[in-house]
């Protein structure tokens, strides 16, 4: 593989929801965090697309955020590589909500021109007029559509001209954070055909963010599967499809609906996320998960890498495939 | 913003906006702008027409004090409305008084929107110590009620003054008292909406590109919680130029040198047991249809910008 992109290394962001001071005081409550991300450690690879995936409230988008830097860490680095310009990367974003994300103020010309003004990157009017030009035609708009509000279009147009302010920025690395959640089945596939299209034309390298598996199987070269702001399971598409070792990974497979076989015999987990305020102990997984026993409980297993590639945190599985175990060594330890 | 030199201009797009057309459909929102027109050009051209300059002692006859108005027995012309126990005209002092009334609501408004704005926008945007302090200070000015903030500023302030400047000052005394109190509700507004917005995906899609968060307030947040205070103002002036009144009527306000309306109906109050009516009734009046234009308006404007009514 070829030199990461990005590398993080032992992230974690806290937040504190205590209540105000006086009800403290008051009610004599200690100050309460949630810890959103917990220790996590990935790479993305250049040029490449690596998805985070979990249930809602696992800290992905908190991922998101910290990567583009709009939270600071609580703790742990983040490494850019150095893009074209010899400058480490710079991370831009697409939004989840392509109805929260465009200013319903500001014209379609003035929101993706925005960039171009505020980096200094085109100097004259004329200039970020053809610039905008260009951007709009590349994401599939016409130019003439510049001149309207972001409400005359619809969820997919929106995210189109999303990606067109991400993209005036020239980027080398994009953060998208669930950009198809929104919008429905038939207008997804073109926006990630779109998505996918402008990585092979600019060599973008994405961190995708979803919950849902089968997009994310679309997209990406590298799955991370998160629970409750921790990664579970890191593995390459295929080997993560085909050989699902998680418990939690197992779970989420089996949650993509099948269309040849839709009454197909599932084994369904019940439960939901636990509360991130309290996590359970050990393995947090564990009151969830059909495998576990006493050992899952009391211990928080530790990242195993294996023979086909993949990482994961989990006993059971280190406990039944010990034989296929490998030492986290080189660039897979630095991203353990 | 520069716009793309393609699109439509102001007047067009004003033309074919919906509040234009929900303007033309309301009888009582046209009847008021047109009546609010007519008193505010009425008041600022008074100079040009009005049959004396009621502010000037040199221009004031006593022998033509208390002339009833014109159809009555007695009537003089060029005295429409009658004249005061000075011999003022009081078509004249209600013009020149609408003047003085009308500017200092619309001073007193914008003060008070500039400071409202922003403060709510920094409380709004920054949260945490600046919010605390500033809505405080707000909730504090919000516990007392408006007309005795006044009276304690413009007491206060007077008494400062030098006397020669009191009377210069009064104006300004008074826009002061007006906005110390009126400046809470738009910082109130502004807060509200601000903090809905700033976690909007647009604010953080500014914020990745590091635009300073002076522009990002001011550019993308305020557009977005003008709705609301465009209302709040439009009913304030209105309120504005009755706390004015009220406290000139109460004597702590403009002096009878320089008259406002409500200056003129305290005045006039003196006399209504005495017969002149007129001197009290006309400033009331046009107080009347002051406040009820502004208010026409106001209430039009809410409704015309409520999604929920549309």
């Amino acid at each position: 593989m070829t030199i990461p992109a990005l590398t993080v290394t032992h992230l974690s962001r806290l937040f504190n929801v205590s209540a105000p001071w006086l009800n403290r005081v008051i009610e004599r409550k200690p100050k309460a965090y949630l810890r959103a991300v917990d220790d996590i450690s990935f790479s993305v690879p250049s040029g490449g697309c690596l998805s985070l995936v979990g249930e809602s409230g696992c800290g992905k988008s908190t991922v998101a955020r910290l990567v583009t830097g709009l939270y600071t860490p609580t703790n742990g680095q983040m490494q850019f590589a150095n893009g074209k310009n010899g400058k480490p990367l710079a991370a831009q974003m697409i939004f989840q909500d392509p109805y929260a994300s465009l200013n319903p103020r500001w014209r379609v010309f003035d929101i993706i021109a925005e960039p171009l003004r505020e980096l200094k990157l085109r100097e004259t009017d004329a200039e970020i007029t053809e610039r905008v030009g260009e951007l709009l035609t590349t994401v599939g708009l016409a130019p003439r559509d510049g001149r309207k509000f972001p409400h005359e279009f619809s969820g997919g147009q929106r995210q189109r001209i999303s990606i067109a302010r991400a993209l005036a920025t020239e980027p080398e690395f994009l953060v998208c954070d669930e950009p198809t959640s929104a919008l429905d089945v038939s207008v997804q596939a073109q926006i990630l055909n779109l998505m996918r299209r402008l990585q092979d034309e600019m060599g973008l390298t994405y961190l995708f963010i979803s919950h849902d598996m089968s997009v994310v199987r679309h997209m990406s070269d590298q799955i991370a599967v998160m629970y409750l702001g921790r990664i579970v399971e890191q593995a390459a598409t295929e080997v993560l499809f085909a050989n699902p070792k998680h418990p939690y990974t197992q779970l989420l497979l089996e949650t993509i609906p099948n269309v040849t076989d839709p009454k197909r015999d599932r084994e369904v987990q019940s439960g939901e996320v636990p509360s991130p305020m309290k996590p359970p102990s050990g393995c947090t997984f564990h009151p969830r998960c059909p495998q576990a026993d006493a050992r899952c409980a009391a211990e928080r297993p530790e990242m195993q890498a294996y023979s086909d590639g993949s990482r994961v945190a989990c006993h059971r599985v280190a406990e039944t495939m010990a034989a296929l175990a490998v030492p986290l060594v080189g660039e897979r330890r630095l991203s353990a | 913003m520069t716009v793309n030199p393609s699109s439509p201009s102001l007047f067009a797009r004003t033309r074919q906006s919906d509040l234009w057309y929900s303007f033309t459909r309301q009888r009582s929102a046209v009847f008021a702008a047109v009546l609010l027109a007519v008193l505010i050009i009425s008041a600022f051209t008074a100079p040009l027409y009005a049959p004396q300059n009621p502010f000037d002692p040199a221009q004031l006859e006593l022998w033509n004090a208390e002339i009833p108005p014109i159809w009555l027995e007695g009537g003089q012309w060029p005295y429409l409305l009658g004249t005061d126990t000075q011999g003022r005209d009081i078509l004249s002092a209600i013009l020149y008084g609408s003047r003085i009334s009308i500017l200092i609501g619309i001073a007193s408004v914008v003060f008070a929107l500039l400071i409202g704005i922003g403060s709510g926008l920094a409380a709004g945007y920054y949260g945490g110590f600046v919010e605390n302090a500033l809505m405080r200070v707000g909730d504090i000015l919000l516990s007392i009620p408006t007309i005795l903030i006044a009276i304690l500023v413009s007491a206060i302030v007077r008494e400062l003054l030098p006397p020669a400047l009191r009377d210069v000052g009064a104006a300004g005394v008074l826009v002061l008292a007006i906005v110390l109190s009126g400046w809470v509700q738009y910082a109130r507004t502004v807060r509200a909406q601000t903090a809905v917005e700033r976690r909007k995906e647009y604010v953080q899609a500014a914020q990745l590109l590091k635009v300073p968060a002076r522009r990002i307030m001011f550019s993308h947040i305020l557009p977005n919680t003008l709705t609301p205070i465009l209302v709040a103002a439009t009913l304030n002036f209105g309120m504005a130029i009755l706390t004015e009144a009220t406290l000139s009527f109460l004597g702590i306000g403009m002096p009878p040198s320089q008259p406002s309306l409500g200056t003129l109906i305290r005045l006039g109050n003196q006399f209504l047991f005495s017969g002149m009516w007129w001197i009290v009734l006309f400033p009331v009046l046009q107080l009347c249809l002051l406040v009820v234009s502004v208010n026409l308006l106001g209430d039009w404007l809410r409704d015309a910008l409520n999604p929920k009514l549309r």
